[in-house]
C-alpha cells in the first residue's frame, strides 16, 4: 500500500475522520467537565486544608481533606476509574458522567494542593489588612487573598488541565469511544497502526498547543494589576 | 475608651517553650489621647499594639473598649475592628484592587455605607491627601509614601473611632516619611484617638500626649512628651533615649 492509500484507510474510508472528531469531542468534554469539577473540589479541599479556629488551632476539616488528598494520591487513576465505573456508580450507564466525575475528583486532589501553595504564597498582610477594617474571614477570603492566588495558580493549574486531556485516554477501559480508543479501534480494524496513532497523537498535540497559547494569554491578562 | 488589665501575651516557639512577650500589662487610654509606644525591639510594643484589635490573641488578661470586654468568649470582633482602624507598617494595600477599590471594599462589603456613598467619602479623602489623580491606578504603581498615605485613608473610609499605627513610617524611604507623618498630625489635630508604636521621636514629643516606654514585654515608664524625654526616670530609658535621640 502506497501511503496515500493508508492515509486513505486511517482517514477518509467510511468516514473514518468522523470518528476521530466525535473521539476528540468525548475526550474534550471529559476533559472540561473534570477540570471544572476539579477546580471547584481542589479550591474546597484547600480551604478545608487552610481553616483554623480563630486562635490558630487546626479543625476536622483540615483531616478530612488530608484524608481525600492522600487517598486520591495514593492510588492509579485507572484503578480510581474503574471503581467508579463497576461499584460506586454500577448503576449508571452514562460513561461520560462517571469518567468525568472520576477525574473531576482525581484533579481536585493534585488542584487543592496546587491552591493551597497559590494562597499561601499570598502576603499574610492582605488577610491582616481585611480583618483589621472588620471584614471576616470568609470574606477577606473571596474578596482579597483567592483573586490574588488565582493569579499564582494560573500556570500549574493550566498545566494540571492539560494533564487531564491527555489522562482522559484511559477512558478506553470502561468503554467510552475517546480519541485514543477510536484511533486504537480503527488501527486494528485496517491492520495499520502508523496513520491512524500519528494522526491520534498529532490532534492530541494541537489541542494542547492552542491550550498552551490560551493560558498565556489568561496569565497576561491576570497580571495586569501587577504592570505599573 | 480603651482599657487594658493584666494583659499577658506567651508565644510558642517551635521547640515548644513558650516565651513571654507581655507580662502583666495595664493601661487606660481615653478618648482624643495619641499615645505613642516606643521601645527596643522585642519589647513586645507591636504586640500590645496588635492586641488592642486582636490581630493577636492574649494569653491572659482583659481589654475593654467602650466598656465592652472584648477578650470575652463570643464578642464579634469584626464589630469592633470596624470602629477601630490599623494602618501598617507594609501598608498591605490590596494588590488586586485599584486604590479607589481599596477604599471603598469594607463600607460597602460590610453595609456601613452603600457604593455611592463610599465613592463620594472615598473621593473627599482622597482629595485631603492630595491623591485624587490616583483613584484608578493599583497599589503597584504608588511610592511607599502615597501607599501608606492611602492605607490611611482606607481605614478612615469606615468612620474609626481609634486608629491603631504600627510603625507606620519604618519602611519609607526618608524623604517619603515627612508625608505621611504630616496626614497623622492631621488626623491627631481632628481629634482621632490615636496608638502609635514608632520610632519617630519627633512625632512622639509633637502628638502625643502620653509617650509608653515598653521593655522585655513591661510597661516601664510613661509620661507626657515633656517629662517622657526631658526627665526620663529609669535608667533603662535614660540609656535608650541617649541612643536614639
Amino acid at each position: 500500500m502506497t501511503i496515500s492509500e493508508r492515509f486513505a484507510a486511517a482517514f477518509i474510508t467510511g468516514e473514518r475522520w468522523k470518528l476521530y472528531i466525535s473521539g476528540l469531542g468525548i475526550t474534550l468534554e471529559i476533559a472540561l467537565f473534570a477540570g471544572i469539577l476539579g477546580i471547584i473540589i481542589g479550591t474546597v479541599a484547600a480551604l478545608m486544608k487552610l481553616s483554623t479556629t480563630e486562635d490558630g488551632k487546626p479543625t476536622i476539616l483540615n483531616y478530612i481533606a488530608s484524608v481525600y488528598v492522600d487517598v486520591i494520591r495514593g492510588t492509579p487513576s485507572v484503578l480510581q476509574l474503574l471503581i467508579m465505573w463497576f461499584i460506586v456508580m454500577a448503576s449508571s450507564n452514562n460513561g461520560i458522567l462517571v469518567a468525568s466525575l472520576s477525574f473531576g475528583i482525581n484533579s481536585g486532589a493534585y488542584v487543592s494542593e496546587i491552591v493551597r501553595g497559590g494562597i499561601l504564597a499570598v502576603d499574610k498582610g492582605q488577610m491582616e489588612a481585611g480583618r483589621s477594617l472588620g471584614l471576616s474571614k470568609a470574606k477577606t477570603m473571596r474578596y482579597i487573598v483567592l483573586p490574588q492566588a488565582m493569579k499564582n495558580v494560573i500556570p500549574p493549574l493550566g498545566n494540571e488541565f492539560i494533564t487531564l486531556v491527555k489522562e482522559t485516554a484511559i477512558v478506553g477501559y470502561v468503554s467510552l469511544s475517546d480519541l485514543t480508543r477510536v484511533a486504537n479501534q480503527i488501527a486494528s480494524r485496517t491492520y495499520d497502526a502508523f496513520m491512524p496513532l500519528i494522526g491520534a497523537a498529532v490532534i492530541y498535540f494541537i489541542v494542547i498547543k492552542i491550550l498552551t497559547i490560551l493560558l498565556g494569554k489568561l496569565e497576561r491578562r491576570m497580571r495586569r494589576s501587577d504592570l505599573r | 475608651m480603651i482599657s487594658v488589665k493584666n494583659l499577658t501575651k506567651d508565644y510558642t516557639k517551635a521547640d515548644g517553650n513558650h516565651i513571654r512577650v507581655i507580662e502583666g500589662l495595664n493601661y487606660e487610654i481615653e478618648k482624643g489621647e495619641k499615645i505613642v509606644i516606643v521601645g527596643p525591639s522585642g519589647s513586645g510594643k507591636r504586640t500590645f499594639l496588635r492586641c488592642l484589635n486582636l490581630l493577636e490573641r492574649p494569653t491572659a488578661g482583659q481589654i475593654f473598649f467602650d466598656g465592652e470586654e472584648i477578650t470575652a468568649k463570643g464578642t464579634d470582633i469584626n464589630k469592633v475592628r470596624q470602629r477601630m482602624g490599623m494602618v501598617f507598617q507594609n501598608f498591605n494595600l490590596f494588590n488586586n484592587l485599584t486604590v479607589m477599590q481599596n477604599l471603598t471594599l469594607a463600607p460597602v462589603k460590610l453595609k456601613v455605607m452603600n457604593e455611592k456613598e463610599a465613592r463620594e467619602k472615598a473621593t473627599e479623602l482622597l482629595k485631603r491627601v492630595n491623591l485624587l489623580d490616583k483613584a484608578d491606578v493599583y497599589p503597584a504603581s504608588l511610592s511607599g509614601g502615597q501607599k501608606q498615605r492611602i492605607a490611611i485613608v482606607r481605614s478612615l473610609c469606615m468612620n474609626p473611632e481609634m486608629m491603631l499605627f504600627d510603625e507606620p513610617t519604618s519602611a519609607l524611604d526618608p524623604e517619603m516619611v515627612g508625608e505621611v507623618l504630616d496626614v497623622m498630625k492631621q488626623l491627631a489635630e481632628d481629634g482621632m484617638t490615636m496608638v502609635v508604636v514608632t520610632h519617630e521621636m519627633g512625632f512622639a514629643r509633637e502628638v502625643a500626649t502620653k509617650v509608653l516606654f515598653m521593655d522585655e514585654g513591661i510597661l516601664l515608664e510613661e509620661n507626657t512628651p515633656e517629662e517622657f524625654f526631658e526627665h526620663p526616670k529609669t535608667k533603662r530609658l535614660q540609656d535608650f533615649l541617649s541612643k536614639v535621640l
